[in-house]
């Protein structure tokens, strides 16, 4: 009894220093807990907080797109279980002698249902969707781990041998692929390896441009805090406010300014890697070496299955001079294609060019702040009049690109030019900084919109492939079609909103990104619906000629495709990596394999 | 919706829409209205709006074409230019010049015609609905069955009554001898291919090129007679897969989400060119098409050629079909523009689905009295009294009723009135005097030889059998294993594998005959069983498969129905046995089987007629050409048959009613 009360009184000691993420953020949502978007007693659109530039503001065309979008209505909620229900958590199952030795390296530690609970998931919809319902969980971590240095790691995966207990590194928590879901089959105590505590900059080589850095660290922080000192990484996720470093390197994470800065796989010069075999790590920080295939390439992608990233070191560089968005419109979704394509062809994309289709334009302007001044609104009017009615375009076929240029003025403005010019020839009308910017926003707060749709029966989610070039309109068409048609068959009682993007541009192809989601009256179990529209969705992106993940990864989610995607000798070949490194399967969350 | 039910079990109680005719609007309001009449049909919701004329540029500047071109012109030493030029003339040969004012001439023209030539012209107007549903929603290829030239125009002549999207049609470049004809078929949506093109490269690239553009822009619904060519015999041909393959491959390069493949089935009630084919079977050259013997045809215009039915089938989805079938991803290692051979598992599919189309075009053909009557002529050639044929063929209307046969029987008409008003239709067939029905043999001109006389027999013959063909496949399966308990009766032999041995061998025999889907063997003795069983002409106790006391008249006629058949190919087997020389050519084979049969029948050893029929022996050939038993081998410019005699005879044996004792020659078979 003295023993449990001991660590309970630890626990709490630790907690305020080591958890402040319940705190600040949404336990069933995304994001902070001060920021969301509701629509409030006039029936307008809100986002509240602080924090980003549509914080506090009134969103005047949000409802009537959703409500005509999705057939929705603000009259039906469909609100959320206000707060956890400790009883649905499954009783912590702790191997006792670990606990013992955990606690004499004096490494915090917690088994509390809140923190459990925090760790179990990811964003997937129905990981949310089941922690707004309240349902009950099958299986999370028996406690959670905080290390707060490289060596703290090692001895938690040497007691994990020592002690056959099962670990499952967590960094930001925003996987969409299930690879924070426990295993229902592992009877084996399950230990949440919480980096949030490793968070530091070691060093900073400016001779070298290169940073070495702790893998808990979190993007906005990292960037912040070498931003102090005149430097960035420049990369930037979409998740960047809270994914972190040693989630990037385990899922070959991408950034919207690859263009520049590259992904993350040319990010890294070192990485340091905790196996229950022992630390791996390169010798040097040569550019690059050939000495047998990159091993940093087995760590990259790994998803957790082969040990933690403790340390990484990246490239680093100054922050650019100058920055400018910007934005072209298009007649149609094709010829947004043929420029992107053009653009990539001649090398001269800047840091992020994205094409957004017509439902993502539309998407878009639902978000358009209130607009203050009669000027501004008269401003904005000509504009469409110009494009709609004096170019011709077709407001339900045209689509806009948004790009965003960095590096010094006057290249940014000759760059600019190039850019513009090659748009032109595909019949592109350059749009403004502002559309550009308002499709950068609309990243961010995408995912604070699904909480929206959520408290109002509409379910959605976002996935994402490569495909070549020469496949890219097709792949876009049939998968959306693919949607629209299984929606039909499983029973959606509404039309369901298909959206995508191109996203990156490669030479030899693209990445685009689909937005699926739909109102869900009237289906029994909505969860199991989408998620079969969304594997029959992955099947036409295989069948034509996508990629099975461009940089959210495999998880749990995507496993099954693994063999098609790499050939069972590829899965062979990675398979027996595991099997060395980890023979145990202590990095138990079977991702991947 | 289009059907994904196209693999599971036929189901022998098929639901059928209703007919309506769209004659009965046309006799009773101006046809110079009707032509000139608002068109706005609904066009697919993807189409990229484009002219004839853009077509051809799409088509030429095509990545796919600009390969072939690159890779002619190396391998040719050829300029790319001239290249291009070349198939800038094949397009032009090619291409169609889809115009609505010569749609509108047809529709006025076909109007007067098919008024004055039809009691009835019947359309589902359920399928057209279906259809239209279709347009709209994917590229549409139409596939009617091909019996008669009148089908392509009867096609845009119902699409054109309904208000729907008129298609392009492949035709053969031998209608381009009709200089005004093929021009304005030509106008009126056909694009003209040339019969034989093997191994030209370029001309290949084009035309697929020109139908996968079309397809992937939804131009229009896409037409071609899947049989390639029009069926002479009324049995439906083997399917011919180039242009299946051509408008299933954007399908499975993602270039589309989904094709619909519509079977339609245009039925005759009496073919145009009934006594025509008969003749050209016989050996009587097919005539070249030219303009004035289109216009001598004008005296087919005094006849009667009662009703022509047209059932639009289920559209039937390709992507459905091809689910768990072909692994489209297997198209993603290679660039899409670069013509590459279809692989294995592509080429079945093709196939397959080809055949599966080819019996639902079947499974829709509506059968007249006078199929049923004729069926029954033909086992009594000598004649029968009209009361014998009267019960007889209600006896068969029953039988084909259960076997799910699509049926126009008229309503409330006592069943003597059927039978006469059918005779009287078909008079220059049958006639009937002093109560007796048979057969009317050509009236001969002056005096005749034998030969003469025998073949104007054979004319009547074969015009008959065209009817009898249109319900075989409705009765094939049971009928071939009626034959094999025939056989195997004859050998006290009537359990299972025996029989299945015995119907797969049928099966295997008469698959250039009928259409028998590839791999289908035990599905189709399995039908077979069950349909014989259902009617109560067999019982199945355990392991045996007896006939009832009741099943012997079934059994007998489905015997019957075959004995042509049986007959015929033993006759090919014997002539290959006994009289065939060393070094026999393929060209010599049609004409030296049918002067042996004629010899046989003249001497009276023989009274089968249909032997003479060049279909029936270029069948024979092609199944003892599977089977190994004949072998092709050229020699010099000469393709040569040689014969293995052994096994040819032991196949006679089989085909006689002896039954294979050694499992190991049918093996070897």
């Amino acid at each position: 009894d003295t023993v449990l009360a001991a660590a309970t009184i630890t626990m709490k000691l630790t907690s305020t220093v080591c958890f402040p993420r319940q705190e600040i953020m949404k336990w069933n949502g995304w994001g902070y807990s001060d920021s969301k978007f509701l629509f409030n007693k006039k029936g307008q659109a809100e986002f509240t907080g602080k924090r980003y530039r549509l914080s506090g503001m009134v969103l005047p065309s949000l409802q009537d797109w959703f409500e005509n979008t999705f057939g929705a209505s603000v009259n039906h909620k469909s609100p959320a279980t206000p707060a956890l229900n400790a009883s649905a958590v499954p009783p912590a199952s702790l191997n006792e002698a670990f606990v013992e030795d955990l606690k004499a390296t004096g490494i915090p530690f917690s088994h509390e249902a809140e923190d459990r609970v925090f760790r179990a998931h990811g964003h997937c919809l129905h990981e949310i969707f089941a922690l707004r319902e309240g349902k009950k969980f099958e299986r999370v971590p028996d406690m959670v781990v905080w290390p707060n240095c490289h060596s703290d790691v090692v001895k938690i995966v040497e007691l994990a041998c020592k002690h056959n207990v099962c670990l499952i590194p967590y960094g930001g928590g925003t996987s969409v692929t299930s690879a924070l879901e426990c295993p229902p089959e592992e009877t084996r105590c399950i230990v949440s390896l919480d980096t949030s505590q490793m968070n530091r900059i070691l060093w900073i080589d400016e001779k070298n441009l290169v940073a070495h850095v702790e893998a808990g660290i979190i993007g906005q922080d990292l960037e912040r805090l070498l931003n102090e000192s005149g430097y960035c990484t420049g990369h930037e996720p979409d998740s960047m406010e809270f994914s972190s470093l040693g989630g990037w390197v385990a899922t070959r994470a991408s950034g919207m300014k690859k263009n520049v800065y590259g992904n993350i796989e040319d990010l890294v010069i070192h990485i340091k890697v905790v196996t229950p075999r022992g630390v791996i790590e390169k010798s040097c920080q040569g550019p690059r070496m050939s000495t047998g295939p990159d091993i940093h390439h087995f760590i990259l992608g790994s998803e957790g299955t082969l040990g933690v990233v403790t340390e990484v070191t990246m490239k680093i560089r100054p922050i650019p001079e100058y920055q400018k968005y910007g934005s072209v419109v298009f007649p149609n979704f094709e010829a947004g294609v043929a420029c992107l394509r053009e653009v990539a062809k001649q090398r001269c994309a800047p840091a992020s060019i994205r094409l957004m289709d017509n439902e993502q334009f539309q998407f878009g302007h639902a978000l358009k702040p209130q607009v203050s001044s009669i000027f501004t609104n008269f401003v904005e009017g000509l504009k469409k009049f110009y494009i709609t009615k004096f170019k011709g375009f077709d407001p339900h076929q045209l689509v806009v690109a948004t790009l965003l240029f960095e590096g010094d003025r006057e290249r940014v403005l000759q760059h600019e030019k190039q850019v513009y010019d090659i748009a032109a020839t595909f019949g592109g009308l350059a749009a403004g900084e502002d559309n550009g910017q308002r499709g950068y926003i609309l990243t961010f707060v995408i995912a604070y919109l699904r909480d929206l749709g959520m408290d109002y029966y509409v379910v959605a989610e976002s996935f994402e492939t490569s495909v070549p070039w020469d496949r890219v309109l097709d792949l876009c068409r049939n998968v959306k079609e693919r949607i629209n048609r299984e929606c039909k068959e499983r029973g959606v009682q509404f039309q369901p909103l298909t959206s995508c993007r191109v996203t990156q541009t490669y030479d030899a192809g693209a990445c685009v990104y689909f937005y699926f989601a739909f109102n869900y009256r009237g289906l029994a179990d909505p969860v199991h619906t989408y998620e079969r529209v969304e594997h029959a969705a992955r099947e036409e992106i295989l069948a034509n000629g996508g990629s099975l993940s461009h940089h959210h990864g495999v998880g749990k989610l995507r496993k099954e495709w693994m063999k098609e995607s790499i050939s069972s000798l590829g899965v062979g070949m990675l398979q027996s990596v595991k099997d060395y490194v980890d023979p145990d399967n202590i990095f138990g969350n079977r991702n991947l394999l | 919706m289009a059907s994904k039910t196209l693999y599971s079990q036929r189901d022998p109680m098929l639901k059928r829409d209703g007919f309506e005719d769209i004659l009965e609007e046309r006799r009773n309001s101006s046809d110079l209205k009707y032509a000139l009449r608002c068109y706005a049909p609904v066009l697919y919701k993807g189409v990229t709006p484009c002219k004839a004329n853009m077509l051809k540029n799409i088509v030429l500047q095509s990545d796919q074409l600009r390969y072939v071109i690159n890779q002619v012109s190396q391998e040719s030493g050829e300029a790319p230019d001239i290249i291009q030029e070349e198939a800038s003339v094949i397009l032009e040969e090619m291409a169609h010049r889809l115009q609505i004012s010569t749609v509108r001439f047809f529709a006025f023209a076909l109007s007067k015609a098919f008024k004055t030539l039809f009691q009835h012209v019947c359309v589902n107007e359920e399928g057209i609905q279906r259809l239209q549903q279709a347009i709209q929603e994917h590229p549409v290829v139409l596939l009617p069955s091909h019996r008669s030239y009148m089908d392509f125009l009867l096609m845009s002549y119902i699409l054109y009554t309904y208000d729907l999207a008129l298609p392009v049609i492949a035709a053969g470049m031998d209608f381009m001898g009709m200089k005004f004809v093929g021009e304005m078929l030509r106008m009126s949506g056909a694009f003209f291919i040339r019969r034989s093109f093997g191994g030209d490269k370029l001309y290949w690239a084009v035309f697929s090129e020109y139908v996968k553009t079309m397809l992937r822009n939804g131009f229009a619904p896409i037409e071609f007679f899947l049989e390639g060519t029009r069926s002479r015999t009324c049995k439906s041909l083997t399917p011919k897969l180039g242009l299946l393959n051509i408008v299933i491959e954007p399908f499975f390069k993602g270039e589309v989400f989904d094709v619909n493949l519509v079977p339609i089935s245009i039925s005759y009630e009496r073919i145009l060119e009934e006594s025509l084919y008969a003749r050209e079977l016989l050996g009587v050259p097919k005539p070249k098409e030219s303009t004035s013997g289109l216009l001598k045809a004008r005296r087919i215009l005094s006849e009667d050629y009662g009703s022509i039915h047209v059932y639009f089938g289920q559209p039937v989805s390709v992507r459905s079909l091809a689910q768990g079938k072909v692994n489209r991803s297997t198209y993603n290692l290679f660039p899409r523009h670069i013509p590459r051979k279809p692989m294995e598992e592509t080429q079945s599919f093709v196939n397959d689905t080809a055949y599966r189309i080819v019996r639902l075009q079947e499974d829709n053909m509506v059968l007249k009295p006078w199929v049923l009557m004729a069926s029954l002529l033909l086992q009594n050639l000598e004649g029968m009294e009209l009361s014998v044929l009267t019960e007889q063929t209600v006896w068969l209307r029953g039988l084909a009723l259960s076997y799910a046969a699509f049926l126009d029987w008229p309503d409330h008409a006592p069943t003597a009135k059927v039978v006469s008003s059918s005779l009287a239709l078909h008079r220059g067939l049958a006639c009937v005097s002093g109560g007796r029905v048979s057969l009317v043999v050509g009236e001969p001109l002056g005096p005749v030889t034998p030969e003469e006389a025998l073949f104007n027999r054979a004319v009547s013959v074969l015009s008959c059998a065209s009817y009898r063909n249109q319900v075989l496949h409705v009765f094939l399966r049971p009928a071939m294993l009626a034959v094999a308990m025939h056989t195997a009766a004859s050998s006290k032999k009537s359990e299972w594998p025996g029989l299945y041995n015995c119907f797969s061998f049928l099966w295997d025999m008469f698959s250039n005959d009928f259409i028998l889907c590839p791999g289908d063997t035990v599905q189709d003795f399995e039908e077979a069983c069950y349909l014989l069983v259902k009617t109560g002409a067999v019982q199945m106790p355990q392991q045996d498969i007896v006939m009832t006391d009741i099943g012997q008249p079934t059994l007998s006629f489905f015997n019957g129905l075959l004995e042509p058949f049986l007959q015929g190919y033993q006759v090919v087997c014997r002539y290959l046995c006994e009289e065939a020389s060393e070094g026999l050519t393929e060209k010599q084979y049609i004409p030296a089987v049918r002067s042996f049969a004629v010899k046989l029948i003249l001497a009276g050893n023989l009274r089968c007629y249909e032997v003479l029929s060049s279909d029936m022996q270029k069948n024979a050939l092609a199944a003892l050409l599977r089977m190994d038993a004949v072998r092709k081998v050229k020699v010099a410019d000469q393709v040569t048959l040689i014969v293995n005699k052994m096994a040819v005879n032991s196949i006679d044996d089989i085909l006689g009613g002896k039954l294979p004792t050694q499992k190991a020659l049918l093996a070897r078979l």
